[in-house]
């Protein structure tokens, strides 16, 4: 296993996890949610061969009310 | 359409752009932002709530308006210019309300960092709407920066304010090339009226609206206010005169 920081949250993932399993583990459709791996956007269609680094900081964010 | 709002080649019927924050639920924004007749209206980017996303999106697309991601809360411009990535991400557009703050207690805008982040963000493809003080050094400085439109605050965010230096708001139209978006301050439907006056383009408001004691109400009234204020700057008001001038015949005697 490794550990990631996920939206402020330590969680531990299988080894080789992509940012794909994260957010299907995390139960977020990948439609209308953005990425950040480290303070890097990762683009949707890099999701699914993106993997997670141990120690990673992941940020997935979407929008909400606000402005 | 007529007289219509032209953004970076998009055109707008409405000059009324809303934010979404402050309703206390989704179905009094909804009806706020029908009264309010907006086209645009700004998002905020914030973590996945996993127990369920807000639904605002659902709720723009389903109603017809365009959703403009503002960076809210950034601090710094590379914080604005990660936000803005993301948002572009997760929204699919590149329109941005840029806003960079100073500080939590006046949420005023941080001059260096803002004009940093803008540059940043045209010379990577966005269309950059500036949040900014109303400074019309500023303001052209973000005009030569590239973004396509200046958003001028009349006051403080949330303090319903008003315009408190009217003179800066003319200074900064009678200059600009982008239209001006006066953005922030606005307490009630006068102020709304008063920017249109002014000379602005738009008008971008949220609490007035959204924190109202009839929201849907509010939104009614800054949406006539709007127009009204329009019309009344295309009219051509008279000029102000210290003496009065009698508007009936003077009588035969």
């Amino acid at each position: 296993m490794i550990e990631a920081r996920v939206n402020g949250v330590d969680r531990e993932l299988a080894e080789g996890s992509t940012v794909a399993t994260l957010l299907g583990e995390l139960g977020v459709p990948a439609a209308g949610v953005a990425v950040a791996l480290d303070g890097v956007v990762v683009p949707r269609a890099a999701h699914v061969h993106t993997t997670v680094p141990d120690g990673a900081v992941v940020e997935v964010l979407t929008a909400v009310q606000g402005g | 359409m007529d007289d219509p709002l032209v953004i970076a080649g998009r055109e707008y019927s409405s000059r009324l752009i809303m934010g979404t924050g402050g309703a206390g639920n989704l179905s009094v924004l909804e009806r706020a932002l029908v009264a309010a007749g907006t086209e645009l209206t700004t998002v905020s980017i914030r973590r996945v709530d996993t127990a369920g996303g807000s639904g605002v999106l659902d709720l723009l697309r389903r109603l017809g308006i365009d959703a403009l991601p503002n960076t809210a809360g950034c601090r710094t411009a590379a914080e604005a210019v990660l936000t803005a990535r993301l948002a572009r991400e997760a929204l699919g557009t590149g329109w941005v309300k840029l806003e960079v703050i100073a500080d939590d207690r006046t949420l005023l805008p941080d001059p260096v960092e803002l004009l940093d982040a803008a540059g940043t963000l045209v010379a990577d493809g966005f269309t950059v709407l500036a949040y900014t003080n109303d400074d019309p050094v500023l303001a052209l400085r973000l005009e030569e920066a590239g973004c396509a439109a200046v958003m001028p605050l009349g006051s403080p965010i949330g303090t319903g304010l008003g315009i408190r230096n009217p003179h800066n708001i003319e200074l900064i139209v009678a200059r600009a090339g982008v239209p001006v978006v006066l953005d922030a301050g606005i307490g009630t439907a006068s102020d709304a009226t008063l920017a249109m006056e002014l000379g602005c383009a738009a008008v971008l408001l949220a609490t007035a609206v959204t924190r109202a004691t009839d929201p849907e109400r509010m939104a009614a009234a800054m949406r006539h206010a709007v127009q009204a204020g329009r019309l009344a700057r295309g009219a051509g008001r008279i000029p102000q005169r210290f003496w009065a001038q009698a508007t009936s015949p003077p009588l035969r005697t």
